[in-house]
């Protein structure tokens, strides 16, 4: 089958007004006979449930936890991007489109990117609207920070929990339509498969996941806005039931799978201590805005300091490397999250990391102290400050900036951050790669939608700091909801779809069979051991640096570890309750296929581009020798996987990214 | 150091539950409590035997999901965060830990340490929202100014994370900072006023009819709170409250 994007004809400005002009449209008494079930209600899926809802579509809505409220959209602590323009400073619809696509290392679709900048500002006023308490200046008008990569300040933010207001936001207009009774919501419920008829997703096969029931839903049609699959890596800043199952099903059923090896890496989060680490905890790279990232610059200060016999603090300033400052002198400590995870990586992998492991690097908030203690003190006129003066000054600034993040790391490494520097290392966050859709947001099986961060449309191969929020709103709020009506306008006469069909017959056999191996198969390992040791090589061999011998050895070793799961996996319990190490098991057994094709994707990508690093693709000299060589002649395309069995069977047909109103340029953070 | 642990374990919602103890060695300082529960479930599962079944999601204290009772406080003796970013430096080697669920008629047990919240779910339904619909033309998001001390006090009562740890410490199970919390952010907020009075009803209604208790100001509610909700916003609710009915 070829790819068709179905990007409009005509000028990128106009593309998407022109299109919501001539879309077909169903009737509002009509709306009433079609039913849509949307998977997940984070920002993506929340957002659409209650749009399609208000507009007068029968919803069903789906979360594994116990509501909606709890998605991980919650976790997104820095703020959300959009084209305002409120600071005067020059941003507009085209520039936030430019630097998203330079961002995303030019591997995203432009039209998509465009669209997503033009709405941008309709999410804000529509968050406000639905009374998202957003930060506010004196004046009482809405304030902006700065992000990474970027040359404007266009991020709105509450506090440090951004995601938790958009998601709380989203979920009020969610219960409106529960309360009306045109959303019925399903917590503690898990996608286990779609249902195909005749050609088109018509439903969903569902675990009650309280009393372990398996449910038949259908449907006219099936949005999946599951989040990513960043747990493939076992370690990552994901909640712990972040998963790719809704994802994955699809996928096996005829959605073919774009980019998965488009991840990203973030450079502030908290090292891991050891092995029993279950999860990774983010610190905002807002960050980065005051802090300043660095490692001794001689081995005896990193041994020393490892050892305890010396503090980072008793390190003079020319006994520090700070290397962000050093290599990137223009962007410095506000380099994108690509660049400045791979720079602490090539530090560690020097030896030159500065905990017990061996990965931790320091941001260090002392100077910020200094700036902004002499400055407080010129502002209250206080002469001659004393040294411990100005560090108080310095402090309370700090603090009011981002107390909360100083408290959680205090909190978690039992270190005091106005103290000493704060440690970090990068993680795995978010994952670029997803479901491939076309310009409706609709996958290659007719009728079912993917959004959200589980798909793989506007962020290329790098996303850049506080536009996953807006691409989750974008896509439930002001895309889908349009987009879907052009396909559900051939539905209004088809009545309900029944689910004693059987296709939901053959559908729930197979989820069901699958369940009873788990529970029937006793095994001699925990679903977690198998987990950790996907994690690790993926990790070790798909992570900040990738290599066609490791990704070769990786395809095996994964491939390995999957039958060895299949064999020898562990579940206790039964099938017919609350059963949460069967869900684990369900959810692994996905990322054990999932992560053989991520690395199977990187291997084929012999460039690097964003996230990907292959260390074959590096510029060999010049001023940006060691750098990242993107490679536009043979790799300007989107990998989009088809399943057919076993992962390395996957074919792959590529769709060419065509870029008429960007220039393409190697980026460069000098 | 080891440890003992007296967990309730409970089959499901019918059953009939109890305390077990267990035990758990060579626990690092530096592990977070559910770490500290997911040693202890492998090696339930290493031994064949059904892991304690609790919630928890994000591990960084935002999504509300974790909900355990530690030694007689909601999300354990540490003031300021949730289970989930409770670390073992707290406790002591040869510590005996007791973990319950959160216990109010309005929370039944699912199982072990699971509790069904869905009362919460049926409050938020009642009112917890602003009446607009998604358009794209609402208006421009700056045409109303609001002082900025209004919205950072609507912020503070927005960061509730629904966990649900007031009404397990109070001694009447009330909701009311739970309730107040949200019926506060939109009272102090320009676009939640024209459907203030409904909103406070019918969510107060809500509150009663889910057999949640009464507040009797006794603030224990505020000190477990993990976000620090104020206890101003059960004050607010209530002047919300009675002005509504004063005014028929």
């Amino acid at each position: 089958m070829a790819l068709d994007s179905k990007v409009p004809k005509g000028p990128i400005k106009d593309k998407w007004t022109d299109y919501k002009n001539k879309i077909d449209l169903v009737n509002p008494a009509n709306k009433r006979h079609i039913d849509v079930i949307v998977v997940g209600t984070g920002l993506a899926g929340g957002s659409a449930a209650a749009t399609l809802a208000e507009l007068g579509y029968n919803v069903k809505a789906f979360a594994y936890q116990d509501s909606p409220r709890r998605a991980h959209s919650i976790a997104a602590q820095g703020g959300i991007n959009a084209a305002k323009n409120y600071q005067g400073d020059g941003d507009s619809t085209y520039r936030l489109f430019y630097d998203t696509v330079k961002g995303g290392d030019y591997r995203s679709r432009e039209a998509n990117v465009y669209r997503l900048a033009e709405v941008s500002a309709n999410i804000i006023d529509q968050c406000v609207a639905q009374g998202v308490p957003f930060a506010r200046d004196y004046g009482g008008l809405l304030d902006n920070r700065s992000f990474g990569g970027v040359l404007v300040s266009r991020t709105f933010y509450a506090k440090g929990q951004t995601g938790q207001q958009l998601l709380l936001g989203a979920y009020s207009a969610m219960n409106r339509q529960i309360a009306r009774g045109k959303i019925e919501m399903f917590n503690r419920h898990e996608m286990l498969d779609v249902v195909i008829v005749d050609g088109k997703a018509r439903g969903i096969i569902a675990r009650n996941l309280i009393t372990g029931e398996i449910e038949r839903h259908s449907a006219h049609a099936v949005v999946v806005g599951s989040g990513g699959y960043g747990n493939v890596y076992f370690l990552s800043t994901n909640a712990m039931g972040s998963n790719a199952t809704a994802a994955w099903k699809i996928h096996k059923k005829g959605a073919y799978f774009a980019n998965p090896c488009y991840t990203q890496i973030h450079p502030t989060c908290i090292p891991r201590s050891g092995d029993y680490q279950s999860k990774l905890t983010l610190m905002s790279e807002s960050l980065r805005n005051d802090g300043r990232i660095w490692v001794p610059k001689n081995m005896e200060d990193v041994m020393a300091i490892r050892e305890g016999r010396k503090q980072p603090t008793d390190l003079s300033e020319d006994e520090r490397d700070y290397y962000l400052e050093r290599r990137y002198p223009a962007f410095g400590n506000l380099v994108p999250r690509d660049v400045a995870s791979r720079a602490a990586k090539e530090r560690c992998d020097a030896g030159y990391g500065v905990n017990a492991t061996g990965e931790a690097v320091y941001l260090d908030f002392a100077s910020a102290f200094d700036r902004y203690g002499r400055e407080q003190a010129k502002i209250h006129n206080i002469k001659n400050p004393t040294a411990e003066k100005i560090y108080e000054l310095g402090q309370a600034i700090v603090e009011a900036k981002y107390g909360n993040l100083f408290q959680m790391y205090e909190k978690i490494v039992d270190q005091n951050p106005y103290k000493t520097p704060m440690m970090i290392y990068p993680a795995v966050h978010y994952t670029m790669g997803g479901v491939w859709v076309d310009y409706n947001l609709m996958t290659t099986i007719p009728g079912c939608y993917c959004i959200g961060e589980a798909n793989f449309s506007d962020h290329g191969a790098n996303r850049l700091g506080a536009s996953a929020l807006m691409q989750g709103l974008a896509d439930g709020y002001f895309v889908l909801p349009y987009t879907i009506g052009d396909y559900l306008s051939d539905d209004i006469r088809t009545g309900k779809i029944p689910t004693d069909s059987k296709e939901f017959d053959a559908a729930e056999k197979e989820v069901t069979e699958r369940i009873n191996f788990f529970v029937n198969n006793k095994g001699t390992k925990s679903v977690d051991y198998f987990h950790k040791k996907l994690g690790k090589v993926m990790w070790d061999k798909a992570g900040m640096s990738r290599n066609a011998e490791g990704l070769t050895e990786a395809m095996a070793e994964i491939k390995a570890i999957r039958e060895e799961f299949w064999k020898e996996v562990s579940v206790p319990g039964t099938a017919a309750e609350m059963n949460p190490e069967l869900e684990k098991a369900g959810r692994v057994a996905d990322f054990l296929e999932l992560g053989e094709l991520f690395a199977k994707d990187a291997l084929v990508r012999a460039e690097s581009c964003g996230g990907h690093f292959r260390e074959e693709s590096a510029e060999l000299d010049g001023p940006q020798k060691g750098e990242a060589k993107r490679n536009d002649t043979d790799f300007a395309f989107v990998s989009a996987w088809e399943y057919k069995g076993e992962p390395a069977d996957a074919v792959l047909h590529k769709e060419e990214l065509e870029f008429k109103d960007i220039e393409l340029k190697q980026r460069s953070y000098k | 150091m080891n440890l003992t642990l007296k967990i309730w374990r409970q089959k499901d919602s019918q059953a009939k539950g109890q305390m077990v103890d267990y035990k758990v060695t060579e626990i690092s300082e530096h592990m977070s409590f559910l770490e500290m529960m997911d040693v202890l479930n492998e090696q339930l599962v290493n031994s064949g035997e059904e892991p304690v079944a609790f919630d928890h999601d994000c591990r960084e204290g935002i999504c509300g999901m974790c909900s355990m009772y530690i030694n007689g406080e909601a999300h354990g003796p540490d003031r300021g965060i949730t289970t989930c970013q409770l670390h073992m430096r707290m406790f002591n080697d040869g510590d005996t830990i007791t973990i319950e669920p959160f216990r109010a008629a309005a929370f039944p047990v699912i199982k072990d340490l699971v509790v069904d919240r869905m009362s919460f779910e049926r409050i938020q339904q009642a009112g917890g929202y602003i009446s607009v619909n998604t358009s794209g033309n609402t208006q421009d998001a700056n045409s109303i100014p609001i002082s900025k001390h209004a919205a950072d006090e609507a912020m503070d009562a927005a960061t509730c994370i629904g966990c649900g740890a007031c009404v397990a410490s109070c001694k009447n199970s009330s909701a009311m900072l739970f309730v107040g919390a949200k019926v506060s952010q939109y009272a102090l907020l320009p676009q939640g006023q024209v459907e203030a009075a409904d909103r406070v009803k019918n969510m107060v209604a809500q509150m009663d009819l889910e057999g949640f208790g009464n507040c009797t100001n006794t603030g224990a509610c505020e000190v477990e709170c993990p976000k620090g909700i104020s206890l101003e916003n059960i004050a607010r609710m209530n002047r919300e409250y009675l002005s509504t009915t004063l005014k028929g």
